[in-house]
Order: C-alpha cells, then structure tokens, then sequence
C-alpha cells in the first residue's frame, strides 16, 4: 500500500499533463459482438454466430476469474453512445487521448484474443481480421494511434505468415501475445514468431492474460482474482526465464521483449537469481554465453502500469535504477479498472531527463516511431 | 461556514445522488435513508470522479468463511480503481488513519427558515412550501 496521498486539487483536467506523452498499453475494445463480421468471410461470420471463440480453458462461459470491475473496466469509460468501453475512438480522444497529452499510444486489443482460440483455423482467420480491424478503424483515422499485430500464436508457422504479411507497414510497431501460452514461450515451437519479429525488426510485446489451457499458477488454480492480478508476475518470470535459457535472444540477436502489465519491482531478483544459476550450471545450458542478467538488460523492456508500491517510494526508485532507466515505459492501461492516471500515478518524483525516458523516450526508442 | 442550498430534497431521493458544484468546486451529495451527505467529487488516490462511483457496503469477515456485510448503502467504491470510502466520514476503509475524501456536512432546511438567510442558492431557486438540501463548505 503507497502511504502517500496527492493532494485534492482542483486543477483543470485540459491542463494537467503538460508533457506530451507515449501510452504503451491501450485496450481498443469491439463494439459487439460482430464487430469483426465485415473483416471476416462468411464461413468465418457463421461459425463465430454459431459455435462463438472457445478459449483454451475450462470455464467456457467466460474468465476463469473475475474482473474488479465490470467489463474488467473504469466505470466511467462506456461511450455515451453505447458500446463497451474502449469501443468508441470519439470517445477515447475525449477521455484519454486529449486531456492526457497522448502523442503516442499503442493499441493492445486483447479481447478477443485468437491465440487462445481451440480452433486453429478460426484463429487465422480472426487475427487477420483483428489486424484489418485497427488499420481501418483506429489507426487510419488517428496518427496518435499505433498498432499491435496480432498473430494466432500457438501456430507459429501461421503465426510469422501474418508477421510477414503486415511487415513494414508503419501502422503497426509492435506483434501482441497474451503471457499463459500453452507451453513456456521459450520452446521451438515459437521460435517462428521470433524470428519474424526480428526480421520485421518489430519489439515483441507479452500482455499478461490469456488461457494456454494451464492452471495459472503451477500449483494449480487459485480461489482468487487478487492472485491472478499478484500472479500475473510470476508468470512473466518463468516466461521470461524460459525465453532466455533457450537461448531465443541468442539465436535471434536482434530481437526485443516488451512485458506488459506484469509489474517490474520483481526483475533484479529473478536476473540475480538465474545468474547465480547460470554460474554452476553453464554446462546443461552451453547455447547461454553471456550471464542472463545481461541477455534481458540488452533485450527486454516493460510497461510501468500497474506499479508495485512500496510503503517508502524511493524503494520502487531502486528497482528502477537496478532495472535501467532506459527500460520501463510508461502505460495508463485505459480503460480497464486499473488504469493509471498519467499526472497522478508515478509516485515518486523523477529528473528531467528519466522524466522524459519514461513518459516518451523509450517508447519512441523501442517501437521506433 | 457559507451555507449552500444545492438541491430541493425531492431531487435526491434514498439512495440517490446529485452532482453539484460549489465554490469552483464539484460536490457530489448523497441521500443515505434520509441523511444527507456531500463527497468532493475527486478521490484522493488518483482523482477518479466520486459521482460515478457504485455505493455499496463493508465486506468483512472476524475468520475465514464468515463474511459480514455491514452499513448497506453507506460505503462507496471509486468508479476507477474501487477504493472504498465512508459516505459518512470521507474516511478510506483500506487506510482510514490517512486517506479520506474531502466530506461535507448536509442537512434539510424549510424554504420558510431559508429565505431569512444568509445562504447562497446559487444553484437553487429557494421558495417557502418547499425543504432544501444545505451543505457547509
């Protein structure tokens, strides 16, 4: 719990982010249910009427957890002309993009999320659409906006088709997966998906969520939202781990992670601990060259949204100079329930100069726009 | 302290609200059973605005597997990040020593006693057959 309270001024909500800002983790939402109709064939429209996107995870109906707000959303955030909330571009200029000074905001849609699709031609066919979908329905109509390309991601081979066919396209600055793969995101059979990135020299960016038809935690599942929203770390850690120790970043040596809504206060930990690892077992690992700690300060970065919140803030100030301050980029997470408010948010007080990594540099540096 | 007439009480019934502004600043007032209190409309964490908040109750519990829901009605959750707050006292429930939402005191005056002043109604027409919702600021 942050024990400190910003004061309750009543400054003008036009004016309170004198910095233009990046975004790193905007959620565009459908605005029904056949929202993708006109970017799907007709084979596709009817089996999604008729059978709908079944997730790979047992609760069929719906999350295996629930959200901490309806539609996992601020309460404030559903268009005045209807739809769910992150549907309405209109409207995400009035709330968000607006008075928060948003230069550049990356576009993460992840529901629906057709990596987690058990049909895997449905998947190809609705990550294609998704893709369509934000060139002509977002980022066509916003130059603030950037988009993520969405991929079927438990196929790799289709999966860096649909990289390759949108690669060089300069809507799109990113590749968007959900962090619950089916199998831990270092093994061969995603490699593919990397190696597209890296030719299309676009960052690879990991959301936490998704259902990889694994127990969330690797004891099995929990009774909890909170431990699904605390957990969300854990699984960025052995997804992390994984990608490393296979030896992803040194086959492919181009290639960047971004990690999305997983926190960061944990990453020194784990890069110290894998080092110590890695010291005494090199041998079982041979294709590792370098200690890991320095493999993810060269190749991974993270979005600040939702920050860990130390009791004294200078401690979250050590994990950001542990982490490097060229590393974290700043996300508001609109217009889910845990979005931060970009002039209220960021507890501690930073220099110019890692003020402006933060909120803009390192976007513009990692997504290369 | 300035008085301010900011609704007439048919406006807010039980359990209703009205948003209203006084002094340059965005007042929500609540109807709890008949008691009337007034929130600033900003929580204190990240600003959220109070209005569109969902009022609710204390969820609480001595051990694990007996749940208590106490004061139906009286407690509000930010419509952002759900932090609760006391409508009665602004207090935060996750940290009452420290976090609370600016509060007002409300009450309900007649229109005969009211058109004696002093009072402000600059969002109100004040006339003697009807009762008001005052709040001090």
């Amino acid at each position: 719990m942050n024990i400190h309270v910003n004061p309750a001024d009543a400054t003008k909500r036009d004016s309170r982010v004198g910095l233009a800002i990046a975004d790193g983790d905007i959620h565009p939402g459908l605005k029904d249910a056949k929202a993708l109709h006109p970017y799907l064939a007709k084979r596709w429209q009817d089996h999604l009427d008729t059978y709908g996107l079944i997730p790979r995870h047992a609760y069929q109906a719906g999350p295996a957890y629930p959200k901490g707000n309806p539609d996992a959303s601020r309460r404030d955030a559903y268009p005045p002309e209807g739809g769910k909330p992150g549907s309405s571009l209109s409207f995400m200029r009035a709330q968000h993009l607006d008075p928060n000074n948003v230069e550049l905001g990356i576009l993460n849609p992840i529901a629906p999320t057709p990596g987690n699709a058990q049909n895997p031609d449905l998947a190809v066919a609705m990550s294609r659409a998704l893709n369509e979908w934000q060139i002509a329905e977002w980022t066509s109509q916003e130059p603030r906006l950037k988009g993520s390309i969405i991929p079927p991601y438990e196929d790799g081979a289709e999966s860096a088709k649909e990289i390759e066919h949108w690669a060089g396209h300069p809507d799109f600055v990113q590749v968007l997966l959900l962090s619950r793969t089916c199998e831990p995101l270092g093994r061969r059979r995603y490699w593919p998906i990397f190696e597209a990135c890296a030719n299309a020299n676009l960052p690879l960016a990991i959301h936490a969520f998704g259902y990889g038809g694994n127990p969330i935690t690797s004891g099995g599942w929990p009774s909890f939202y909170i431990e699904e929203m605390s957990g969300h770390s854990q699984c960025c850690q052995a997804l992390l781990a994984s990608v490393v120790l296979e030896g992803v970043f040194e086959r492919f040596p181009n290639f960047k992670m971004i990690l999305v809504e997983a926190g960061f206060a944990w990453l020194p930990a784990l890069a110290w601990r894998l080092d110590k690892h890695w010291e005494k077992l090199r041998s079982e690992i041979p294709h590792l060259k370098r200690p890991p700690s320095e493999v993810i300060r060269e190749h991974v970065w993270l979005t600040t949204q939702p920050m860990e919140e130390p009791d004294q803030r200078r401690h979250l100030m050590d994990t950001w100079d542990w982490i490097g301050h060229d590393r974290l980029i700043f996300a508001t997470d609109y217009p889910h329930w845990d979005y931060d408010e970009p002039a209220e948010a960021l507890p501690i007080r930073l220099d110019d100069d890692s003020r402006a990594k933060l909120f803009r540099e390192n976007a513009r540096s990692v997504y290369g726009c | 302290m300035p008085r301010h007439v900011v609704a007439t009480i048919d406006e807010i019934p039980p359990g209703e609200r009205k948003l209203v502004t006084v002094e340059g600043r965005e007042i929500v007032v609540f109807n709890l059973d008949g008691d009337y209190v007034g929130l600033l409309n900003r929580c204190p964490h990240q600003g959220g605005r109070m209005c569109d908040g969902v009022v609710t109750a204390l969820i609480t519990s001595d051990e694990p597997g007996k749940i208590k829901y106490d004061r139906p009605g009286e407690i509000i959750r930010c419509p952002w990040h759900g932090w609760f707050f006391d409508l009665r006292t602004g207090q935060s429930w996750g940290e009452p020593d420290r976090i609370k939402t600016r509060h007002y005191d409300a009450a309900v005056a007649d229109g005969r006693d009211l058109v004696q002043g002093p009072y402000q109604a600059e969002l109100v027409d004040v006339t003697t057959d009807q009762a008001y919702v005052v709040i001090e600021t």
